[in-house]
Order: structure tokens, then sequence, then C-alpha cells
């Protein structure tokens, strides 16, 4: 009996791990290996791998796949780094106006998704947006924004970080903020300057905290949909599509399961890729206490 | 080697003043601790001297030279801190090796000291480990090492033993004022402990509510106390202290001799005991009066039992009297009760 107590402990959070986990991936992956029909399931037909060697073919996944890598290179690069630049201004003082500013950055994290794309989609405006008007004020050369091929991925990455960093630098900064004034202090006793102590002490201290955001921000980054699909709708001519739009048209407009499923399972690799990357690479350097 | 002096210092936090119109001098080469309650501004002091809390007011000179505008890093002093600061993403090495880097000590240079320093607190063998991985008293060397690396002109430390078992406490105690004996450096020591004041210091500072009570060696503060705050802080059990209506009297518990009858002793009284508290060596007795006041009283033998009635007597070269303001009167009048 003593045998089955264990079992018998983490059986109901086994049987959710299999019902909403274990069994959805596994479906997943083999619908992406089926003709599959939406009207009547017993009617599939599994053709192997054809999904992926035709999906792989079209110009559409391709520019998916690209623009994933671009979306979640840049939004990850700049959060982060925009994300630690604040956090370390906001920890050195404790007014006013850094309290100000610290709600400001923050403010994003809780507009809805659908108004930020609404409302950025119209400062955005080539023609009538504030953001040009803002930059011919200022006799700078007017953007197209979200109208030009060119310019389409790089607006929804820079609206993805207005609304993301917030959130990081707050975690970042709640970090910086347990690291005890006495290391500082003794810091500054061993003569410490001050880029010397953010790269020997304050970095390896939060190391833990910037591991972790960078994992959940990656993984985040390469699911991007919302903004693409409220600012953009994929365009123009699919310009600024990734692998989740790609899988939500795949589903909703061509009712073409398997192909949906198929690059499903291309972004759960690519995103597995990424995680044990970082592990094998990073975790190392992190430090926890 | 340096004497520190403080000119007219004032530290406030906010509109909270903690120490106002401070002078004192720090001798050179002393061992020197700034003793009293918490809150009494001691800390506060120490740090205006590492830089890491500067003053509000007023100059502190290290050296003769005022430090007004000096960094913290650039005053030439050390100071080990109460939980030790120890960066803990550095190995033991690291941690040694940081300040000597920052001060730009050649590479042979460093490993020579760290060499050096690892072995007089007995660290050798751990200078590869991590500190998360290190005992309390480990930690507590590594901290020390850190500061005698620098071969600074002040060592300055904030409670250091606090954390320690009472075992380690006392060792730790030998081996500062060893250690303060070979490097005849100056060393300002905080505490709150009047035991670590008293075995350590050379001189002893005792501050309350950011004022100095007294300054002098742990004799001179033990025996000849300025005022009753002096009295009653140093020495364990304290000072006992009778109220009388224009003066206090005050007899230290070793000072009491206690017998079945009345004798002719300047201050004579009886009472009952309370409490027997046998430590070994010596004996505490606690003797409540018939007014209900508690005396403590400490003697060579435990012949005395609770509840047994005593007389507490006491010599007159024994008896310190202070007055209404509780400083000390130099004359004994009146000292008879």
């Amino acid at each position: 009996m003593k045998k089955v107590y264990p079992y018998l402990f983490i059986f109901p959070a086994m049987t959710g791990i299999v019902v909403f986990v274990l069994y959805p991936m596994v479906k997943l992956i083999t619908q992406s290996f089926y003709k599959v029909n939406p009207m009547n399931e017993a009617n599939s037909k599994f053709i192997g791998i054809e999904n992926y060697t035709k999906m792989f073919q079209t110009a559409a996944f391709k520019k998916a796949l690209v623009n994933t890598g671009y979306y979640a290179l840049f939004s990850v690069i700049l959060i982060m780094v925009i994300a630690l630049v604040l956090a370390v201004w906001l920890s050195g003082k404790q007014d006013r106006f850094h309290s100000f500013i610290q709600g400001s950055v923050f403010l994003p994290h809780v507009i809805s998704m659908v108004s930020i794309g609404l409302i950025f989609q119209q400062m955005m405006d080539p023609d009538f947006g504030i953001f040009n008007q803002v930059l011919t004020a200022l006799h700078l050369p007017a953007c197209t924004w979200l109208r030009s091929s060119s310019t389409a991925v790089g607006s929804i990455i820079f609206t993805n970080v207005w609304k993301s960093v917030g959130y990081y630098t707050l975690i970042l900064l709640a970090a910086i903020q347990g690291i005890p004034t006495s290391i500082y202090e003794a810091a500054s006793l061993d003569n410490a300057g001050k880029l010397c102590t953010f790269f020997r002490i304050t970095l390896p201290m939060i190391s833990p905290q910037i591991f972790f955001t960078l994992i959940v921000l990656t993984i985040g980054s390469f699911k991007i949909f919302d903004m693409i699909f409220i600012m953009t709708g994929g365009g123009p001519n699919n310009a600024s599509t990734s692998l989740v739009f790609y899988i939500y048209s795949k589903v909703f407009q061509e009712f073409d399961i398997g192909k949906a499923a198929a690059a499903g399972v291309v972004l759960m690799v690519l995103v597995g890729i990424m995680t044990v990357f970082y592990f094998v690479g990073l975790s190392k350097k992190v430090h926890y206490q | 080697m340096a004497e520190i002096e403080f000119r007219n210092v004032s530290k406030s936090f906010g509109t909270y003043n903690v120490i106002e119109h401070l002078d004192v001098t720090i001798p050179d080469g002393s061992f020197t601790v700034l003793v009293g309650p918490s809150g009494c501004g001691k800390t506060t002091l120490l740090r205006m001297i590492a830089g890491i809390g500067p003053q509000s007011d007023g100059q502190i000179l290290i050296d003769g030279k005022d430090m007004t505008n000096v960094a913290p890093g650039q005053r030439d002093v050390a100071m080990v801190f109460q939980n030790y600061a120890i960066y803990p993403t550095m190995s033991v090495y690291g941690n040694i090796e940081f300040g000597l880097k920052n001060n730009k000590v050649p590479k042979e240079e460093r490993k020579k000291r760290i060499r050096e320093v690892a072995e007089k607190v007995g660290l050798t063998d751990y200078l590869d480990r991590s500190p998360s991985t290190l005992s309390g008293g480990q930690r507590q060397r590594v901290a020390l090492a850190r500061a005698m690396s620098k071969n600074p002109k002040v060592f300055l430390m904030d409670e250091p033993l606090s954390n320690l078992d009472a075992k380690l406490r006392s060792a730790m105690r030998v081996e500062l004022i060893e250690l303060h004996r070979k490097l005849k450096t100056t060393f300002v020591y905080v505490t709150h402990d009047q035991v670590e004041a008293m075995s350590m210091a050379d001189t002893i500072i005792l501050m309350d509510h950011g004022e100095i009570q007294q300054i002098g060696s742990p004799e001179e503060i033990y025996r000849n106390p300025a005022n009753l705050f002096v009295a009653q802080f140093i020495g364990s059990p304290a000072m006992n202290i009778v109220k009388k209506e224009d003066c206090t009297i005050g007899f230290r518990p070793e000072a009491v001799c206690l017998t079945k009858e009345p004798t002719s002793a300047a201050l004579s009284m009886q009472g009952t005991i309370s409490t027997r508290e046998m430590l070994g060596r010596e004996t505490n007795y606690s003797i409540r009066d018939a007014q209900g006041n508690t005396y403590m009283v400490t003697s060579p033998t435990d012949d005395w039992r609770p509840q047994q009635q005593v007389y507490l007597n006491v010599e007159h070269a024994s008896l310190y009297v202070f007055g209404k303001d509780g400083k000390r009167l130099p004359e004994m009048e009146g000292a008879t009760v």
C-alpha cells in the first residue's frame, strides 16, 4: 500500500497534465500528419509528412518563419536592454518623479491589447497620425509605418516593446531593490566605480530574474499574434505575418487543420530549441542564492 | 596608522537630528569601541568615518586631512559589516581580490597578499569556495580578510561578532585583540554589548541619544563613571540604585557583603532573597527590600537561599553618589542609609 501512496498523491496533478498538456500535444503532432476533414474527423486521411513538405515550399510560411525570427530577436533585445536601463535608473532614487515614471511605464501592461492596437494604428497613420505630424514638425522625413511592407514589422515591434517594457522593468526593479544596500556600501569602500559595480555586483545578483525574463520573453515573442491581427491583419501583402498568424489563417480562413498543426509543431520545436539553448548556454552564468 | 577627528559634526535624517555638534578625537593606533544602546548614533558615527553615510555638517579628518569630499574608496579605510556584506556571486578569492583590483594592485602582488591574509585568518583551503557554502564564522573571516588585504589606515567594525555563537564570539574577540596588536592600526569598533566593549577596547566612547557620555579606558569607565547612565550601562549585573530625595546612590553588585545581622557599614539595609542564579564561579542574588525595590548582588559564595532574610552591607568607598541631573557628585555626603 505504501508504494501506491505517492502515485495517489500526484494523481490529480498528473491527470491535469495529461488532459491539458500531453493530450493536446500528441493530438497536434498526429494531426500534422493527416489531411484533416473538419466536418467529419473519421474521414481524415494519413498523408505522412506531406503537410510539412508542402508548407516549407510556400512563400507565406517562409515569410512567417523569418518574420517570427525578427519579432523575437528584436523584441527580446530591445525589451531586455530598455527594461534593464529603466530598472537601474528607477532603483537609484525613491522620489515622486521616479514613482510617476515607474507607474507610467507599467501602465501599458494593464491596457487591453485591442485598445493599444487600435490607438497605435491611428497614431501611425501616414496621413493623419500624430507620429508623422511630429516627424514633419521636426523637419524629419515621414514614415510609412504599418502601410509599407518594409516598415510594418518594425512598427509592430515598436508597439510590442512599448507595451511590454514596463512589466519586465518592474520584475528587474524588484530584483535590484532586493540587493542589500550593505553590498553596495562594501563595493564603494572597495573603490568600485559605477560601471564596475553594475557589471560585477548588480548584474550577477539579478541574473536569475534576467534569465527568467529572457525565457518568458522569448517564448512570448515567438507566439506574437494579437498585435499583428489588430494592426495589420498580416499585411500589407503578408509582410507582417508571423507563425501564429499563419496558423490562424490556415485554420480559420482556409480550414486546413493539418497544415496549421504542422506549423504548430514547428513553433513548438523552435521554442523548445531556444529554451534548451538558453539553459545549456546560460544557466551556468546564472547565480542562484 | 591614522588619527580620526570629528570637528563640530552633525548628522540628521530629514528633520530628525541624530548627532549634533560633536567634537571627538579617536587616537592613532587605538582600539576604540563605540558603545551604547540601540539608536544612540554609534553606527552613524562609524558610517560617517567610512563616508557611506556622510555628515550633514562639520568636518571629519583622518590623519589631519578633511574627508568631506573624499569618496569612501579613497579614504584608506576598511570596514567589516554586521551582516559581513560579502559579494555572494564571487568566490572567497574573488571577494578579497575585488578591492585590490579596483585599487590597481598588480596581479602578482594581489596573489601574494590574498595568500597572506587567507593564511592569517585560516581560509587558505576555502579560497575557491562560494560564500554560500561557508559557515557564519568563516564568512566573518572572509569579511575580515577582505578588510585586512587592503592594508588600511583605519579598520571600522560594525558589530562584527553579533551573528556568531557565544563560543566563537569569545574566540574571535581574542583574535581581534591580537590582530590589533600585530597591525597597530587604528580600530574603531561598534557594539551594543558592554562586555565586548570592556574586553577589547583600550578606549571606550560611551554614547546615548547622539551624545558622548564618557570617554575613557575600560577601567576608568567602570570605576569612575561620569554619570548615572554610564554607571548603569557598564557592568553586568548593572549598578544598583537607591533613590534619595536630593541625590541617587549607586553601588556595584560585587561590592555588597551579605550578612544575617546588620553591620556598621556605610550602607546597610534589610531585604529578602527572591532569586538565586548559581553561575559556577559566582552566584547572583536578587534581593527585594520592604519598599519593593530590587537589588542585584554578586557573591563568590552560594550559601544563601531564596526567601532568606539578609542584610546588604556596602562600605563607604564603594558608594557612588549622583546629583539630581544624573551627574556624579565628588562629595560622599549623606551616603549612609
